[in-house]
């Protein structure tokens, strides 16, 4: 696998080239050419954002089909806990995963109980594991991703700790393997996923060497089976093992309260979450413990592959941990087989080019070029601003006059009215200039 | 012949909310740049803290900045106050920051020698009534050329 594999794709047949992703993109990783977006594969976060804001439907984020469970002898479902807010008047987490195993896997494991395990060893660690403050929570993949590849300074405070997903599933195939004497490869694994950055962190993971889960299906895609065997469930097996501090890591905050302290900053939305690692990157938030960041806003609520308004989700599940107890009751839990094998490094894929001078030197021509465009950010060129189609130009990959301004000036030195066509009747349009 | 980058800001003089512009536009230039990363940061919060100083004492002024591939080199100059007492401005914790500044956080008197601290090299020219004028240099210590 490639260092960029990507769960959000384009469908080249509905893209209209329109330029609402274009603008939207948090890393300026996307350009329209030949009347098509492109994503650049080395800069893209696999966000959503772009699958958000899409009016043609035209980007899509990857996911397994169900049809891989037939891959396994032994099949585990890893529910998401932004699962539960998607189902009105939840009360009991029971018939959800009771559900889950109508559909045909052998075992669920709850992805919240992981997160208790984590904020546990997380909260030890902080205690105990000399820690560089504030400690960056590495739950969310897109963030971590956008740290790695923006913020060079601040890559040495990301928790070096897996996500709960991959927790979980280590966790449900170790214990899987145990009870069935399967060999681990037969067992397979499924993450019930609320957003396409997840599943690139199980294809191509940061922190750990590799992934224990199989595959991801999307909550958006299971949503109408599961509600349908949900609905045909009379009395759920007891099978939920979370309590309401694993469940609230599924909105924004919840990773905080669940580590029981204070000094915490939590935001969510990635334009937000950018603002706040640009501050601490100049050390203008204060003194704080512990930074949660989500790039969806509302948290992994607001996932695109959900179904329900993050919204209405977040009051849901707060309704919902109500009926919980505060938390599972684990096994101490071991904090060095949940920490990440590589050390989050910065990636240079924003820098101009390898060599200082060299990139000095386009920088210079980028600031020369950047004069002689409009400055309107208008998109039509193709790149989301005049300054990165400077950029695009300096590097080869676009000419000045994929500018309509400048073209039209050019067209006009060489004697080629192009405003006259503003003027003219239609009429006048019908016979050839 | 060796390039040099050089950039020229307004600071706003009665907008918080902007402070912190030129600091931030000067920081993603650097990292295209693939410019060292401690010299980075360090830029970016001198001059953070001089815009600061700008907005509450000064009304604004002006940021110039003259990227070399050794150094960075900073002018940020006010038409403001001017300071009295440079070697008392300079101490931690002196401030002459209205509470009303203070109450937001800002002004706590960390402004100089914060910019101190980050930076290798900093001279003040300031006259009362008349301006000051701060000349700030940060050493890159890694390149990567």
């Amino acid at each position: 696998m490639s260092e960029f594999f990507h769960s959000v794709t384009l469908d080249a047949e509905k893209c209209r080239g329109c330029t609402n992703c274009l603008r939207r993109c948090p890393t300026q990783a996307i350009r329209v050419r030949d009347g098509k977006a492109r994503i650049l594969s080395e800069k893209c976060l696999d966000c959503g954002e772009c699958i958000r804001v899409c009016p043609y439907h035209a980007k899509k984020a990857v996911f397994d089909s169900m049809d891989r469970m037939q891959e396994f002898d032994y099949t585990i479902a890893l529910p998401a806990p932004t699962l539960y807010g998607q189902f009105n008047n939840l009360r009991n987490v029971d018939y959800v995963l009771t559900g889950l195993l109508q559909l045909g896997f052998d075992k669920v494991y709850e992805v919240s109980k992981s997160a208790e395990i984590i904020s546990e060893t997380t909260r030890r660690l902080m205690e105990t594991g000399n820690l560089a403050r504030p400690v960056i929570s590495s739950a969310c993949p897109a963030v971590v991703r956008l740290i790695r590849v923006r913020f060079p300074n601040l890559c040495h405070l990301v928790l070096p700790l897996v996500s709960p997903m991959h927790a979980a599933a280590k966790a449900a195939k170790v214990e899987a393997a145990a009870q069935t004497g399967l060999p681990l490869q037969r067992i397979g694994a499924f993450f019930i996923t609320p957003c396409p950055a997840k599943v690139t962190d199980i294809r191509s993971p940061v922190g750990p060497d590799q992934s224990w889960v199989d595959g991801a299906f999307a909550i958006s895609d299971i949503y109408p089976r599961l509600l349908e065997k949900m609905n045909r469930v009379e009395i759920p097996e007891p099978v939920a093992d979370s309590g309401a501090l694993g469940v609230s890591w599924a909105s924004s905050g919840g990773e905080s309260t669940a580590l029981l302290r204070e000094k915490y900053l939590a935001a969510d939305g990635i334009e937000n979450v950018i603002a706040v690692l640009e501050n601490l990157d100049t050390e203008q938030v204060g003194e704080l413990e512990f930074i949660e960041l989500n790039a969806c806003s509302g948290g992994c609520v607001g996932g695109v592959l959900t179904v329900a308004n993050p919204f209405v989700a977040k009051a849901r599940l707060h309704r919902l941990r109500n009926h919980l107890p505060p938390a599972s009751i684990h096994p101490e839990s071991n904090a060095a087989s949940m920490r990440w094998e590589n050390p989050l490094e910065y990636t240079r894929v924003m820098q101009l080019s390898d060599n200082l001078t060299e990139a000095m030197t386009m920088m210079q021509e980028i600031d020369r070029l950047c004069a002689l465009l409009p400055g309107l950010d208008c998109g039509s060129c193709g790149a989301p601003t005049c300054r990165t189609h400077a950029e695009d130009i300096v590097k080869g990959n676009a000419l000045l006059n994929d500018c309509l301004f400048i073209l039209r000036e050019q067209a006009e030195a060489a004697g080629i009215n192009l405003s006259g066509l503003y003027h003219r009747t239609p009429e006048e349009t019908e016979k050839p200039l | 012949m060796t390039p040099t980058i050089s950039n020229c800001f307004e600071v706003s003089g009665e907008d918080f909310s902007r402070a912190g512009e030129a600091s931030g536009k000067i920081k993603t230039i650097l990292k295209q740049l693939g410019y060292d990363k401690d010299a980075i940061r360090r830029v970016a919060i001198a001059m953070y803290e001089a815009e600061i100083n700008m907005v509450i004492h000064a009304g604004g002024g002006k940021a110039m900045v003259d990227i070399h591939p050794d150094r960075v080199d900073i002018v940020m100059a006010d038409q403001g106050p001017g300071i009295p007492d440079v070697e008392k401005a300079m101490e931690e914790g002196f401030t002459t920051a209205p509470d009303r500044i203070r109450d937001l956080g800002f002004g706590a008197g960390m402004g100089l020698p914060n910019i101190k601290k980050y930076a290798d090299s900093l001279s003040i020219e300031t006259q009362v009534n008349v301006g000051t004028t701060l000349y700030i240099t940060v050493r890159a210590t890694q390149q990567y050329i």
